[in-house]
């Protein structure tokens, strides 16, 4: 599914998309909380097939709340583990808008992504496909939802996911 | 050791310490698998994982790869997941529905879920060669095989205490304790297997289970975050946070708590911690699962399975398991420095909703690939077994703490106060007979 939408709106998605990536590599935590709306989720489900978070196991789901606490974790001074601390790089690319609100201009929006994450001598790659609801705002797009598809859903994990990806 | 010399795997383990041999030796490793993991009972899976006929599950037991099976009559069976033919892997797949039969993907020959023939492609070529009956042209059943309350083993060695002997009173309490919570004596697991690979022993995983010293240390942050933003969210909401917030927030328990918890250490290696979770609030979920049980079991039988407080039980060498929280996690060893973590939880039957949410929640916080909690603890076991495969440095893995004190009574032992080193020492004296026992 595709929508036929403006060079415009595309282009602004994707600058958003863009402008997100390199807010979660470069860890600006202020401007990641920002990204998402008041009731915004991120959610990376535990199964490619799933439909459902609530009431199931996930990778990730999470509020402002359960970001907020896990930006305070890896800022704290004796989180051990972020000792040294992860690098990441991304690319997203393959952006195509699913349906555009003539009325509201809130956005349905999927794209993809390979990243690299290094840490301790160890890099492991991730890649996957990304879909964003997108709350138009007089500040920009807002994350109503995010959802995460990870290639590798089923692991085995070598490692935990510290941040989201 | 010295080249030649016979090595006695029983003067790796002193009361007080242990050689650090045991954590990073391939010839140790090798050897546990033979006197441990192949002979012992080894968790394969819960029966509610393969519901209907046809289902399956594959895992390992020690190097063996298994399946565990549901047939056609609702048997479970355990089977090693070889052709007869070739010797080719029969289930590539983790898991799945195979049928009436399994079918090998290199020349087709199917199989019944207990393993026996049910057709061979061609057969011409067989006529008056073979007989299928014969049981070297079948799949081959675990040794053994057991199921406790639901819970299904295997051992490899046709020699041995049975099943429930063998898990003794102190394990059995990790299945009795989950069974019991549920008004129908029953657990359903949640099918969704949560895989982690952990660099380092298995034996590291184990003891860092019942290790009451490393939490407010090892999980500072994420403790104190948790805390924060259970006052945020109350401040924000004016409600009270989620469960999970408090799971988080209890890993910093001051270490007056933790030393007020008990760990108790039962025969064969297995060992209980418990107090630390006061699981029984007076919210309108527990209210709820009282007023359940007690119309199940009665009153002073409810009071008494809510009163269980056995927090985590090691059931030696393969599981960790947390009953009150309906979490349960399997270990796979892949070498002396890499384990594989197959991670569970479960459903009480008929028990309210909001007891479900509770181990939801702990599984995704405390379990999941995205944990803040094992974040640490992996990021420990790495350099722990790192430092232990040095040559140099030193060559003993100190387990003193109130190493004296412990009191034995009927082969039970308890420990002076919940962070005594007593659940490494009694995992340590069962490593010791199992790996000596043959010799
Ligand atoms: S190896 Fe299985 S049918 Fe030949
Ligand atoms: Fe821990």
């Amino acid at each position: 599914m595709a929508a036929i939408c403006s060079v415009e709106t595309q282009l602004a998605v994707e600058r958003f998309l863009y402008r997100q990536a390199e807010i979660v590599d470069d860890r600006e935590w202020d401007a990641w909380l920002a990204l998402f709306a008041e009731d915004g989720k991120y959610w990376m489900p535990a199964t490619a097939d799933q439909e459902v978070a609530d009431g199931q196991p996930n990778i990730f789901y999470e509020d402002l709340f359960l970001m907020e606490m896990r930006i305070k974790r890896v800022c704290h001074p004796y989180a051990h583990s972020q000792a040294p601390t992860q690098r990441l790089s991304r690319v997203v690319s393959n952006v195509i808008i699913e349906s555009e609100d003539g009325a509201t201009g809130d956005i349905v929006v999927r794209s993809k992504f390979h990243l690299v994450e290094y840490r301790l001598d160890d890099q492991r790659y991730f890649g996957g496909k990304y879909r964003h609801h997108l709350k138009q705002t007089d500040d920009g797009y807002r994350i109503q939802l995010q959802r995460v598809d990870i290639a590798n859903v089923e692991g085995p994990f070598g490692y935990v996911l510290q941040t989201w990806l | 050791m010295p080249d030649g010399q016979e090595v006695h795997y029983g003067d790796y383990v002193q009361d007080d310490r242990v050689h650090k041999a045991v954590y990073a030796d391939q010839a140790v490793y090798e050897s546990e698998l033979d006197n441990i993991f192949h002979k012992k009972w080894i968790y394969i899976g819960h029966e509610s994982q393969v519901p209907n006929p046809g289902d399956y599950w594959t895992t390992w037991v020690g190097k063996e790869r298994m399946i565990m099976s549901r047939g056609s009559d609702g048997a479970v069976h355990v089977l090693y997941n070889r052709c007869p033919h070739r010797g080719s892997l029969i289930c590539n797949n983790e898991h799945g529905n195979a049928g009436k039969a399994f079918r090998c993907p290199y020349h087709a020959w199917q199989f019944y879920m207990d393993g026996s023939v049910r057709q061979v492609p061609m057969k011409q070529g067989y006529d008056g060669v073979i007989d299928y009956k014969d049981p070297q042209f079948s799949m081959v059943r675990a040794e053994r095989q057991g199921n406790y309350r639901g819970f299904i083993f295997a051992s490899l060695s046709t020699e041995g205490e049975d099943l429930e002997t063998y898990l003794g009173q102190g394990a059995r309490a990790a299945f009795d304790d989950i069974c019991n919570r549920s008004p129908q004596g029953e657990a359903e697991i949640v099918a969704n297997c949560f895989r982690i690979i952990q660099h380092s022993n298995w034996k590291i995983f184990l003891e860092n289970q019942l290790d009451a010293v490393h939490p407010s240390i090892t999980h500072h942050s994420t403790g104190d975050a948790a805390a924060a933003m259970q006052k945020k969210y109350k401040d924000k909401t004016g409600d009270d946070a989620p469960m999970g917030y408090q799971f988080l927030a209890d890993f910093t328990l001051p270490f007056e708590k933790w030393d007020s918890l008990q760990t108790v250490g039962f025969p064969n290696g297995h060992t209980q911690l418990t107090g630390y979770m006061g699981l029984r609030p007076r919210d309108p979920v527990t209210l709820a699962h009282e007023a359940a049980l007690t119309d199940a079991y009665g009153a002073e039988r409810m009071d008494e399975i809510l009163s269980t407080n056995v927090h985590h039980v090691i059931v030696y060498p393969c599981l960790s398991v947390q009953p009150p929280l309906q979490q349960l996690r399997a270990v796979r060893p892949l070498g002396p420095n890499k384990t594989l973590t197959e991670i569970w939880h479960f459903r009480l039957k008929g028990a309210p909703d909001g007891i479900y949410e509770r181990a939801l929640a702990y599984y995704y916080h405390v379990n999941s690939p995205s944990t803040m909690v094992n974040a640490d603890d992996l990021n420990n076991f790495r350099a722990i077994q790192e430092g232990l495969a040095m040559v140099g440095g030193g060559d003993w893995v100190s387990l003193h703490r109130n190493a004296g004190q412990d009191t034995v009574d009927n082969g039970v032992t308890h420990s002076v106060t919940g962070m005594s080193e007593m659940p490494m020492r009694n995992m340590f004296a069962a490593w010791k007979q199992f790996m000596t026992e043959g010799n």
